[in-house]
């Protein structure tokens, strides 16, 4: 039966964040999982979350699809320079609440490029809010050492955004 | 505000709040520029497509032909 451990958890303070990394990934485990409660300072109802391998800025790709309260939609991000659409809320969303997502990365020690998916969701008390599932490829044969994650519209993570890193073990 | 990062090193837990670069500051502000034109071309993408539909199926209802482009919205 898989197990899956915490690696690490960061939770930011008073003066916010504009970037939450993890780095010095250990190379034990077979998965990695991301589960993060964020919000963040831009003026909106909603902001997207870019995440980011190694630092690499190259070779992501994406397909997804997303939900706002009224329609459906899909969307290709094909060889953008960050994997995004993990939806978090942002300053104008309901008062004290926190968007979430989580990351599933297989295998990633691997020397293949990497797969990824994700699963994301806005609190906003309100008719509209935005949820998305989308499935990720970097195309990139590297192991995952390092994970960052910050806005995609450059605002900054406020105080008690928390986000955990776990390592998944086959046994 | 000034710019951080949090940085956690997963395997001595250490965690640090460092001060982000003139050269990361300027990284995240042209990758925020690029990112808001991706979604509003994104977003004038969608609204185009809705007005088709919403365009054919008005046609269909009064039974008046369809441009190419709006029967394209409706056959795969």
């Amino acid at each position: 039966m898989a197990n899956m451990i915490p690696i690490s958890t960061v939770t930011v303070g008073s003066g916010g964040s504009s970037i939450i990394q993890f780095t010095s990934i250990p190379q034990i485990y077979t998965d990695l999982v991301i589960k993060l409660s964020g919000r963040t300072d831009r003026v909106s109802t909603y902001d997207f979350v870019k995440l980011k391998f190694n630092g690499s800025a190259t070779s992501y790709s994406e397909r997804s699809l997303n939900g706002n309260g009224t329609a459906a939609a899909s969307e290709t991000n094909n060889a953008t320079t960050y994997g995004f659409n993990y939806i978090v809320d942002a300053a104008s969303a309901t008062s004290n609440t926190f968007g979430n997502f989580e990351i599933y990365i297989p295998n990633y020690t691997s020397g293949n490029n990497k797969s990824y998916s994700t699963d994301a969701v806005n609190e906003n008390n309100a008719t509209t809010a935005f949820t998305a599932f989308t499935a990720g490829l970097w195309s990139n044969t590297s192991p995952i050492n390092t994970i960052s994650m910050e806005s995609a519209n450059s605002a900054n993570f406020v105080q008690y955004s928390t986000a955990t890193l776990y390592g998944i073990r086959k046994y | 505000m000034t710019d951080t990062k949090i940085v956690v090193d997963c395997t001595t837990g250490e965690t640090s709040v460092v001060t982000l670069t003139s050269e990361e500051i300027a990284q995240r502000e042209a990758d925020a520029i690029a990112f808001a034109a991706a979604e509003a071309e994104r977003a004038a993408a969608e609204e185009a497509l809705a007005a088709l539909k919403a365009s054919a199926r008005a046609k269909l209802v009064a039974g008046t032909p369809l441009t190419e482009e709006e029967a394209a919205t409706l056959v795969i």
